[in-house]
């Protein structure tokens, strides 16, 4: 059950035309997998929330997609590309194969109509041969998946409090079954006792119906509990991309190591924790080469001068029982001069 | 001015800003029928709450949203005027001080950073007019042009703006996040305060450089020996941060004591569930108790007693009727449970403020030794 459902392939995300062109996302190939929890972690600007409007065609206006593909593998069917789907198969195409929950999701509720009329809607639009009484047990039980009872119905957002509305939408993104869920950093309006709550949710319901997930967030602690694999973007490019046991244990990217080092711990020994020095690059005015050498502590000549590509690192070797001639789904790659690419097979 | 209030022999753990019993109820506004009727209905935001703010240390007050935790720095900085309640400013009563003299008397000594500095700063201006201002406005500006130019030059090497020329003359849309916080930080020094209360210094920053601004904090407190209030919903920055926590649930402190204390051997149940449902990398996934489940009440009809009973898993008659005074918790539970005998009211009994307490009857006297083992038994398991 490893194969691809949605391909990245060269993603170029820009905001304006021309020279003015802000580059928020760069050269980005990303594999979701079927039925995977894929971490995206990056702080604010990074171009993770960019990423995810790209690959939906969601983007607001100056957004402009300058190239790569995106390929989503259906169910035993021919892989379509994303970006060439006309507008009827895009209409099809979104929410019943892949849904997205915003950012501040619970805010995208309408608060002039009933919870009911909202979930019943998504069904109607895209079956419109369903029955109202249909689509309303269908609502009903999309609550109760949910963990809401379903005397909640018909209540108004505004009657239910931030976790429910939150999951509301999770539920609403869930209605017609997608198989690709992107969530856009769904918890983090919420307190970290709710969140939990939703997260456990969301895992117990991936287990059950079997769909992927994109999760973006900036909380790295949140993603390496909660997915299988985190890809850490920086500056509209993928630096790292490992198992989350891996990326915990062992980062290879400078970056990834001083994000890791950025949440203070809970239990164990307290020691003194640094954070990165600097701030996050400004989109407008990149730093040549490798955009993290001027917050990086291990900064040669080279990083600022020449990109470094991402790819698997010659140092590490990746699934030690893989043999040598299959390197396997290349579970670990990173983009830094001090790993360099062991082959430039990817 | 600090220095001739404050008592000459200053250990560190003098007390410089308390409050005792401080309360604060919203009124709401009536609707439909309510308008005739002569009840008032108000929001019961903030409930007995009594804290003591140290000299060089950091006390971390933590909760969700809307436990009323930003309300309790509103009320020390004055912002609003009490319900009920004491605040003492060097054992000084602080009365009525909204507004005029007193309040800039006061604000001079007790200064306030906000959460968002994208909001706090005024886009129009520069940094040098904010900072200018404060100093202006609490009579540090010194004499003449040089002097005043000094203290901002100061200001800003301060929080680590260096050079200080390059962003004297900057706007806020011009500095980053993180700077931007360092000015509004700069702007509170600029009063030379003895307390800084600090509203969510860093949970609008990016994650990277939220440390950086914690950490420029610990530094003022231990060379400006400010007393800070660090106000978060993150329990594990608090433990990083403070010497001090204080957990608060709907409107009240549920627990408090040393940092390492508090959440390495969490004793309320509202500290214990916050605990287990904060992100840990290293929380093997299949030792995940079933949480908590619920929500915080609703705070214009809190429920009766403890405000977690509804929600806590060890709920017993008493939680529900009288509302739980501070019980002791000792420093290791093999000391005998009879030291805490006698801490039946919320003031005096814990004498010293940095004990471990716990407002909790699990840790009154009308509960069994083997009750509170067993209480006790799934803290050790993590």
């Amino acid at each position: 059950m490893t194969d691809a459902v949605l391909e990245i392939r060269g993603l170029n995300v820009d905001y304006g035309l021309g020279d003015e062109a802000v580059h928020a996302v760069r050269d980005v190939d990303l594999t979701l997998h079927r039925g995977e929890v894929l971490g995206l972690a990056g702080e604010s600007g990074s171009g993770k929330s960019t990423l995810a409007y790209g690959l939906t065609r969601l983007l607001p206006p100056p957004g402009v997609i300058a190239g790569g593909e995106v390929l989503y593998h259906p169910d035993g069917g021919a892989p379509v590309d994303v970006l060439r789907m006309t507008l009827p198969e895009l209409r099809k195409f979104r929410w019943a194969e892949t849904a997205i929950v915003f950012q501040g999701a619970m805010n995208s509720l309408n608060p002039v109509h009933r919870i009911s009329s909202q979930l019943t809607d998504v069904i109607k639009a895209h079956d419109p041969r369903s029955t109202p009484a249909s689509r309303l047990a269908r609502a009903r039980e999309m609550l109760r998946l949910v963990g809401i009872s379903a005397d909640r119905l018909d209540s108004y957002p505004h009657q239910l409090s931030g976790g429910m509305r939150q999951r509301v939408m999770i539920g609403m993104a869930l209605a017609l079954e997608p198989k690709v869920v992107i969530m856009d950093e769904p918890t983090t309006a919420l307190d970290v006792v709710v969140q939990r709550q939703i997260l456990r949710q969301l895992v117990e319901l991936r287990e059950r119906l079997g769909f992927s997930v994109v999760f973006i967030t900036h909380d790295l602690s949140l993603l390496v509990e909660f997915s299988d694999r985190i890809a850490i973007m920086y500056g509209g490019r993928i630096v790292e991309e490992a198992t989350s046991a891996d990326l915990y244990r062992d980062p290879l990217h400078p970056y990834s190591h001083g994000l890791l080092n950025s949440f203070p711990a809970l239990r164990g020994p307290k020691r003194e924790l640094t954070g990165i020095p600097g701030s996050p690059p400004d989109l407008r005015a990149m730093p040549p080469g490798c955009a993290f050498h001027p917050r990086c502590p291990h900064a040669m000549e080279r990083c600022g001068v020449e990109v470094p590509v991402l790819g698997i690192p010659g140092d590490v070797r990746s699934g030690h029982d893989a043999g040598a001639n299959e390197p396997a789904p290349a579970d670990r790659t990173v983009a830094c001069w001090l790993h360099p690419v062991h082959d430039d097979g990817l | 001015m600090t220095t001739s209030t404050a008592p000459s022999a200053s250990g560190t753990t003098d007390v410089v800003l308390e409050a005792d019993g401080l309360t604060k109820h919203f009124p709401v506004r009536k609707r439909g029928r309510e308008l005739l009727s002569r009840k008032v209905r108000s929001v019961r935001a903030v409930e007995d709450v009594t804290l003591r703010l140290h000299r060089g240390r950091v006390t971390a007050l933590v909760g969700e949203s809307g436990s009323g935790k930003s309300t309790v720095a509103r009320l020390l900085a004055q912002l609003y005027p009490q319900t009920s309640g004491t605040i003492r400013l060097h054992g000084e009563a602080v009365s009525d001080a909204a507004g005029g003299k007193r309040f800039r008397a006061y604000s001079k000594r007790v200064q306030m950073i906000f959460q968002d500095p994208f909001a706090s700063l005024n886009p129009v201006h520069t940094v040098r007019y904010h900072l200018t201002r404060a100093l202006q406005i609490h009579g540090n500006a010194g004499k003449s042009a040089t002097e005043r130019e000094e203290a901002l030059t100061h200001l800003l090497t301060r929080v680590q703006l260096t050079p200080p020329e390059r962003y004297i003359d900057k706007f806020p849309h011009e500095l980053s996040g993180g700077q931007r916080q360092r000015v509004a930080i700069a702007r509170a020094l600029g009063a030379d305060p003895e307390v800084l209360l600090a509203d969510e210094p860093v949970s609008m920053l990016d994650v990277s450089i939220r440390l950086g601004v914690l950490n420029l904090l610990k530094d003022l407190k231990e060379r400006l020996r400010l007393a800070i209030l660090y106000i978060t919903h993150d329990i594990a920055s608090a433990r990083y941060f403070a010497d001090e926590t204080y957990v608060m649930y709907a409107g009240r402190v549920v627990e408090g004591g040393e940092s390492e204390a508090v959440t390495q051997r969490p004793a309320h149940p509202y500290t214990q569930l916050l605990i287990e449902s904060a992100p840990d990398p290293d929380r093997p996934a299949a030792q995940e108790k079933d949480g908590g489940t619920g929500e915080p009440p609703s705070l214009i009809n809190p429920p009766e007693g403890c405000r977690f009973n509804p929600r806590c898993p060890f709920a017993m008659k008493v939680c529900a009727e009288k509302v739980p005074p501070r019980f002791a918790i000792p420093a290791d539970s093999a000391i005998p449970a009879d030291s805490a005998d006698g801490t039946d009211s919320a003031d005096g009994a814990v004498a010293d403020s940095t004990a471990h307490f716990a407002a909790c009857w699990l840790y009154g006297d009308g509960l069994s030794e083997a009750d509170k083992a067993r209480l006790r038994e799934p803290e050790e398991a993590l």
